[in-house]
């Protein structure tokens, strides 16, 4: 080992400014692939805590006939709340539209019990306020509207016999959340509200899980865990992770491919070396175990000069987060303002294996040719 | 008693395929050399001598017959069992020294034992004795660059003896040298095969050597033309 390493140390030294070049790109690719995988986790990270804070709660319990995704599951998918449950906020989903400025825009109300703490909007302002119908909106929404503070707007609905009822509605509170299905063409009002102009008392769509809530099987409702809920977050992050991996692979494979021709170079120009070393009683195995050593050692190096100006850079970078342009955030998905990147311990030495394992791979790949090698014209310095 | 003789070539040939034509390199050899020899095999360019030289020090193998090297027939050895034979047994000097290029004249001389296990005292010390048998300490941390041809031969001299093998093959080991530096390597090495008893065979056809060796084995087209040992030397 020690000969192997020294061997190594020696010539890759001696080799200069190409050793400088191969160990300079595996750097830069170790900085950006844990670079743009910590942006990710970080997203993932702030995706989901926002998410659980703002919609998911601690799971959610749905009428079996509620489908969020499917708008016209709204007007069935509802049914009595259950007695005896606690550690459940209700919240009853309708159809309807409001007309701000006279234009038309479809909407769906949510009604909730303004005590809530299952999740982090303010509804509270909707009993603090004293105008007849108080609602509060998503940012979002309220820009999409044009409605700001105290604007009133006109709504209309059909109640649980399909008769179309209007009424003037007053914005109390906009909340500013990096969840746009909580926000996006919703309005949220007092439960006992929407009761009152919908007749369906006492109904809910779906409940959001507080804490001390535990799952007990209930005709009728089904529950999803937070992680049942979370997951197509995470499956959009890895998708979005997966076409940023093409960016940092095709980084890693110059690297590679650079360490690849040095190898294939170092074979062909020094075998007359490989012929000493196996005049001297070397086996090919361990020539070719010095080879690949070799190889691998421009990716510790790499690691090394990695740490000495990406430590700091995405130290720096962890600080100051990741702005994301206002045209991401519309994408229908949490993105916050600035993501925070999340460099884990996870992240680092997986990054630094696959570094390891793919430089060594390659290095190991062109050291094959020693053991197909006549020494005796390799020691000749003739070219095989 | 007579010893059994270190080298045994019994009935060898050797034959290379070029453009589909077999082409023999040796052809029915038989010789032997016995311990503590000075011998060379001596003939024109393409006569065969480094061929012979290659499967002694087992790195090439007959075609025909046997090469029995310290009771092993290199025929019947593997890659690895050969890389052993060389590595106690056998140190090789060449025509153009073979020196590590990244590595010191102390560390090139090392290196021999690296592949042993030896300690690093152990290793120091050989290193340093080899190094003054061939009288170069003054070079230990010197480069090859740094170093002349005799100076480098020397080097590779001190790295073929530090693990003191039982036989030591130069093949054209002066070919590079002047006169001077000729002299002064083949005198360093007849000191070291009488004081270490090892068993030098040389391949060469340069006279300056011939004069030093006590047993010149002459080879033409792969055939023992003629084999003198000389008294006296």
């Amino acid at each position: 080992m020690k000969l192997a390493f020294t061997l190594s140390i020696k010539n890759i030294l001696g080799a200069g400014l190409r050793t400088f070049l191969n160990v300079f790109v595996l750097s830069f690719s170790f900085v950006v692939i844990i670079g743009l995988q910590g942006v990710m986790d970080g997203w993932d990270d702030q995706a989901r805590r926002d998410s659980i804070d703002w919609q998911f709660g601690q799971g959610q319990l749905i009428h079996e006939n509620f489908d969020p995704l499917d708008s016209f599951t709204i007007l069935d998918g509802n049914g009595p709340i259950p007695k005896y449950i606690s550690g459940l906020t209700p919240i009853l989903v309708h159809q309807a539209s409001i007309y701000p400025q006279g234009r038309m825009i479809g909407a769906t109300i949510k009604g909730i019990d303004p005590l809530q703490k299952s999740t982090l909007l303010p509804t509270q302002g909707l009993i603090k306020s004293d105008v007849t119908f108080p609602v509060i909106i998503g940012k979002r929404m309220a820009e999409a509207s044009k409605l700001s503070i105290e604007d009133e707007v006109l709504i209309r609905w059909r109640d649980k016999n399909g008769t179309y009822d209007a009424n003037r509605i007053t914005i109390v509170d906009i909340f500013d959340s990096n969840v746009p299905a909580i926000d996006s063409g919703q309005i949220w009002m007092s439960i006992e509200t929407l009761w009152q102009m919908t007749g369906l008392n006492n109904h809910a769509s779906f409940f959001v899980a507080e804490k001390s809530y535990e799952h007990n099987l209930m005709e009728s409702w089904k529950f999803k865990s937070q992680e049942e809920l979370l997951k197509p977050i995470s499956d959009l992050v890895a998708q979005k992770n997966g076409s940023q991996s093409v960016i940092y692979s095709l980084l890693l494979a110059i690297a590679l491919l650079a360490i690849f021709d040095t190898q294939v170079l170092s074979v062909f120009r020094r075998q007359s070396e490989i012929g000493t070393y196996i005049a001297l009683g070397m086996t090919r195995q361990k020539v070719i175990g010095i080879f690949t050593f070799e190889g691998s050692l421009y990716s510790i190096l790499a690691l090394l000069l990695a740490t000495i100006y990406g430590a700091p850079l995405l130290a720096w970078f962890a600080e100051i987060g990741f702005a994301v342009p206002p045209a991401d955030q519309k994408m229908g998905i949490p993105v916050a303002e600035t993501i925070f990147p999340i460099f884990g311990l996870k992240l680092v030495l997986e990054t630094i294996f696959l570094v390891l394992f793919a430089s060594t791979i390659v290095s190991f790949l062109p050291t094959r040719k020693i053991s197909r090698l006549d020494p005796i014209l390799a020691l000749k310095g003739k070219k095989q | 008693m007579k010893e059994n003789p270190i080298i045994k070539i019994n009935k060898m040939s050797k034959g290379y395929s070029i453009a589909g034509k077999t082409f023999m390199a040796l052809k029915n050899l038989t010789i032997s050399i016995q311990k503590g020899e000075f011998a060379g095999i001596v003939g024109p360019s393409g006569s065969g001598k480094t061929t012979l030289l290659n499967i002694i020090g087992s790195l090439d193998k007959p075609t025909e017959g046997e090469a029995i090297v310290l009771d092993q027939n290199i025929s019947k050895l593997t890659h690895n069992q050969a890389a052993y034979l060389r590595n106690i047994n056998i140190g090789f000097i060449f025509q153009v020294f073979n020196l590590l290029p990244v590595y010191t004249v102390y560390e090139n001389v090392e290196f021999a034992l690296l592949l042993q296990k030896y300690s690093s005292q152990e290793r120091k010390k050989a290193v340093m004795e080899a190094l003054e048998w061939v009288g170069i300490t003054s070079h230990a941390n010197k480069k090859p660059d740094k170093l002349s041809g005799g100076e480098s031969q020397r080097v590779a001299i001190a790295r073929a003896m530090v693990k003191r093998p039982k036989i030591l093959l130069a093949d054209e080991p002066t070919a590079n040298l002047d006169s001077e530096n000729a002299h002064e390597i083949l005198s360093t090495m007849k000191k070291l095969n009488q004081e270490l008893k090892t068993t030098f065979l040389f391949s060469t056809h340069d006279e300056k050597v011939m004069d030093y060796l006590e047993r010149t084995i002459h080879l033409r087209d792969g055939v023992i033309e003629k084999d003198i040992v000389k008294k006296n030397k």
